[in-house]
């Protein structure tokens, strides 16, 4: 199945941002589902009121240290400070908003999400429709392919079972680990899971940023055989990388020195016009030469379509307990798109938050009667009662409900574990 | 705390417990000594395992731990040092001067978060050169008698992976699945293990066969010996009010550090104008290589911002200089100079300690750069000796004119992990002697070496220490531990000598 992805074609002007942002969290913004995500249960006490927001304001001000005591509370604040982005950092051993009387020293972060980030950036030197912070439908297959290989390895190597997996609002997507287990990772362990999560290496510097040697690690097959389901549409078709002289270059650059001597490797392989034969017979070709080769280069091809495809991790992003990462359902300022989970049966479309905006404006004049004589009633109700109304008619409705059925899991395995620790204590 | 207190007593020993109390040359160092024993004994012992750990370290550095030499070269260096070694027969005193030695230095190197740091890493490469000489079955030995059961896997479920054993785990054969046992570990605890992929893993469970165990074991080890060192942070004040202990401490947990290069010296005497050529000539290749790429791309990321602006630091710049280097250079590129002031200028001074923590950041030592925070795509910072291509640094040796016969000197001193020597080589073939003199370890070392032979050499008691190290070791390449030992000697003899006045 090939994703298509859906870029809305309206212009987008961040001016746009002061008038829509305090219509979006006073009718839109999902603060239920929100605050019942960051209490998991309730298990831990002030789990979220230990937790720290940073906002970044009109004017680019930045404040860190936010920290919320209800979800009364957040609904009324994020409306009045109306933050252009959010970002959700550690759960503290105080209320971060009290940091500066706490005695120093003792205030610290103690528990996290374990959090990915796949930034399109990291990707500008093979992929060759967009950089930067462009984006379009022939590279987001590289996020599709980073999300199966690590939605895969998190759960069958690591046992996590608890993944929200976001798009991040401009050019690439994050995951949340949210399982016990995850949250409560050192510093040394979340680096280390990074670092197992990590086949592309080296810098401006490093050519050859995949080596491959045996024995071939179980992790490393199962990640292959991601890419090679996307490698030939993708790589060959979409970007065409063997298509003009400088991208046949680069991948012949990858290639081990003693093979890259043969003269006719560059031309011969030229005879066939279709790219995916081309692709087969560079194949074919090197694997004659290579069995001549007195060393390594034997998983040649692997390693070209692991370097094209496989996904590049920002491993300090992982690693900091402490670490600040934006959050689901923030507006992106800059493209005005709105950090949305992802189904992972619909790895597709994109949100626009101007056009949830302008679905708004249409009334519904038939339901508009009905919910005014409700709305009398009780002002606190009418309000949520409005909030699940306006996003139930945008497109954002599809998005907060991978969010509740996300959020349903991690209930019904809490509630799995209370079970057994209540059977064990039964046990005489 | 009892056994440190009981120190200012002369020397005192119940015969009997001698053969229960230390029958494994190696030990957790869980519980602490409860002997008297005599001052000098106190000193002495802290400094012979000063000059062990080290050794250790030297070692590790010039010959690389995973390399063959290693072990070698550590059985060679450790027999000469009167600590257990490989289990002989009178290994009782050794053995009670192991135990006793490492509770000393854990009070000399508890104090702050490097020193810490760099006390586990070398106790760590210790305790694993000292597992891996223990036969098989002294290991099961050490391990059941120190209460580490990892649970182990049935034959049928190591039957069932045994293709994906095999695959994940270095030198592991089909038969070595079946007739030893394999230990199923939740994978916080391997660690190491899963950060190189060196082990299989399944629902969060790491698979480990037994020859592997050491990793785990190290694991255990460093864990226990930090919280440790943290606890004794907390009852120093108790024993730093010994005026008999306290100067030693404060010498040992100095001695290792050697110039950081925080003190600024030459501060203000580097001119902007100059550093263009400076860095051709007197920089090391990772701070050329930087300049290089912020004067081309006018920008640098985090990592060689602070490599490269501490390192500008070091060699004299006053704060002013560096906001106006930095803002020159970003503002030709994307950065406009209010987003320079908001976002970056804050980052420079806090280098310079003046916001947030208001710790004076020092310079980066050439270990730091080669082993932490490896660079990837889009950055410049790191040892090029380490993290570049081979081929792409040789030809950045060629562009800067390094002969042919010394770029291929380099190339191998890189194919054989010693990334300082080779960096030593290119000081020696770009300033065109034959000795470098010195024994690199620290960018700001290079640069000062480098002024002071460019302008004549102002230290007259350097000179002299140079032409006797070129006399006496023509080849400096070669004997890199002699080099490093001596070095480590030279530092022990100062001590010594302060042991001497008292």
């Amino acid at each position: 199945i090939i994703n298509t992805v859906q870029l809305s074609t309206s212009d987008y002007d961040p001016a746009c941002l002061p008038d829509l942002l305090p219509i979006y969290y006073r009718r839109l913004f999902p603060f239920s589902q929100y605050y019942r995500w960051l209490r998991y249960g309730g298990v831990s006490k002030n789990y979220f009121q230990n937790r720290e927001f940073s906002f970044t304001l009109k004017y680019d001000i930045y404040v860190r240290y936010q920290s919320f005591t209800t979800q009364n509370e957040l609904e009324k604040e994020m409306p009045k400070m109306v933050p252009y982005k959010i970002d959700i950092g550690a759960v503290y051993s105080h209320r971060p908003s009290q940091h500066n009387v706490v005695k120093s020293g003792t205030f610290q972060a103690l528990e996290k999400e374990l959090v990915f980030d796949i930034d399109m950036t990291d990707y500008d030197d093979v992929r060759r429709c967009c950089s930067a912070a462009d984006i379009c439908s022939k590279c987001w297959t590289l996020m599709t392919i980073a999300i199966r290989i690590l939605d895969r390895a998190l759960r069958e190597d690591f046992g996590f079972h608890h993944l929200l997996w976001v798009y991040s609002g401009r050019r690439g997507v994050h995951c949340w680990v949210c399982d016990d287990a995850a949250r409560k990772l050192s510093v040394a362990a979340r680096a280390a899971v990074a670092e197992y999560l990590s086949l592309v290496k080296g810098g401006e510097e490093t050519v050859r940023k995949v080596v491959l040697s045996d024995p071939i690690h179980p992790f490393i097959n199962h990640s292959l055989s991601v890419v090679e389901r996307y490698f030939q549409q993708y790589a060959i078709v979409d970007q065409d990388i063997l298509g003009s002289k400088e991208s046949v270059d680069k991948v012949l650059a990858l290639l081990p020195e003693d093979i890259l001597s043969f003269p006719d490797l560059a031309v011969s392989y030229k005879d066939e016009k279709d790219p995916m034969k081309q692709w087969d017979r560079l194949c074919d070709l090197v694997e004659r030469k290579k069995s001549n080769s007195r060393k390594g280069g034997q998983y040649f091809d692997k390693e070209i379509m692991l370097q094209y495809c496989y996904p590049r991790l920002d491993v300090n992003v992982s690693k900091g307990v402490n670490h600040l990462l934006k959050s689901p359902f923030s507006v992106h300022p800059k493209t005005g798109r709105i950090s949305v989970p992802i189904d992972l049966k619909e790895l597709n479309t994109l949100i626009l938050l101007s056009l949830i905006c302008e679905e708004l404006e249409r009334p519904r004049a038939d339901e508009a009667e009905e919910d005014d004589m409700k709305d009398q009633e009780n002002e606190q109700e009418a309000g949520e009662r409005r909030r699940i109304r306006d996003y139930k008619r945008t497109s954002l409705a599809k998005y907060v409900k991978v969010f509740d059925r996300f959020l349903e899991a991690m209930a019904r395995s809490r509630k799995g574990e209370m079970l057994k620790k209540s059977d064990l204590q039964k046990d005489f | 705390r009892q056994f440190y207190q009981r120190a200012r007593r002369r020397k005192k020993l119940i015969g009997n417990f001698q053969n229960d109390l230390y029958d494994q040359c190696l030990q957790f160092y869980g519980q602490p000594p409860l002997e008297n024993i005599s001052l000098t004994e106190f000193e002495t012992f802290a400094v012979e395992r000063l000059k062990l750990l080290k050794t250790v370290e030297n070692v590790g550095v010039s010959c690389g731990k995973s390399s063959e030499q290693y072990t070698k070269k550590l059985d060679a260096e450790i027999s000469s040092l009167n600590f257990p070694h490989r289990g002989g027969i009178s290994e009782y005193e050794k053995r009670r001067k192991d135990h006793i030695s490492h509770f000393i230095l854990r009070l000399a190197y508890c104090q702050t978060e490097d020193l810490r740091r760099w006390f586990i890493q070398q106790e760590m490469d210790l305790f694993r050169y000292r597992f891996n000489c223990l036969h098989s079955k002294h290991k099961t030995d050490f391990l059941h008698k120190n209460n580490l059961k990892y649970e182990t896997v049935s034959a049928e479920e190591k039957k069932n992976l045994k293709d994906k054993l095999i695959a994940s785990s270095y030198g592991l054969s089909g038969t070595k699945v079946e007739e030893h046992d394999v230990y199923k570990v939740p994978f916080q605890d391997a660690l190491d293990l899963v950060r190189t992929r060196k082990v299989y893993l399944l629902a969060g469970n790491a698979y480990i066969p037994h020859h592997e165990i050491v990793t785990i074991v190290l694991n255990d080890f460093r864990t226990r010996l930090s919280k440790a060192l943290a606890m004794t942070a907390r009852s120093l004040p108790a024993v730093q009010s010994d005026e008999r202990l306290q100067p030693l401490l404060s010498h040992l947990s100095h001695a290792y550090v050697g110039q950081d290069y925080s003190i600024q010296k030459n501060i203000g005497k580097i001119s902007l104008e100059q550093i263009d050529a400076l860095s051709g000539k007197s920089f090391p290749l990772c701070m050329r290589h930087l300049h290089k790429a912020l004067r081309e791309n006018h920008h640098l990321r985090h990592g060689g911002r602070m490599q490269y602006g501490l390192f500008l630091k070091g060699i004299g710049l006053t704060l002013e200089q560096a906001l106006q280097f930095w803002r020159s250079e970003f503002v030709k590129g994307k950065v406009d100079a209010d987003k320079f002031d908001k976002a970056y200028a804050y980052s420079v001074r806090h280098m310079f300690g003046k916001e947030g923590k208001r710790t004076d950041y020092t310079p980066y030592s050439c270990m730091k750069v080669i082993l932490s925070n490896p660079p990837s795509q889009g950055d410049y910072h790191g040892c090029p000796f380490r993290h570049s291509d081979p081929e792409l640094l040789k030809q950045k040796l060629q562009n800067y004119k390094v002969s042919p016969s010394g770029i291929n000197q380099i190339l191998e001193l890189v194919k054989g992990m010693h990334y300082q020597l080779a960096c030593q080589k290119y000081f020696e073939l770009t300033h065109n002697v034959e000795d470098a003199g010195f024994s690199l370890n620290h960018p700001n070392q290079y640069f000062t070496e480098s002024q002071k032979l460019l302008n004549g050499g102002r230290d007259i008691k350097k000179e002299v220490d140079m032409s006797q190290r070129s006399q006496e070791n023509p080849a400096s390449v070669t004997h890199p531990s002699q080099a490093n030992s001596k070095q480590a000697h030279e530092e022990m003899g100062d001590l010594d000598s302060f042991f001497q006045d008292e």
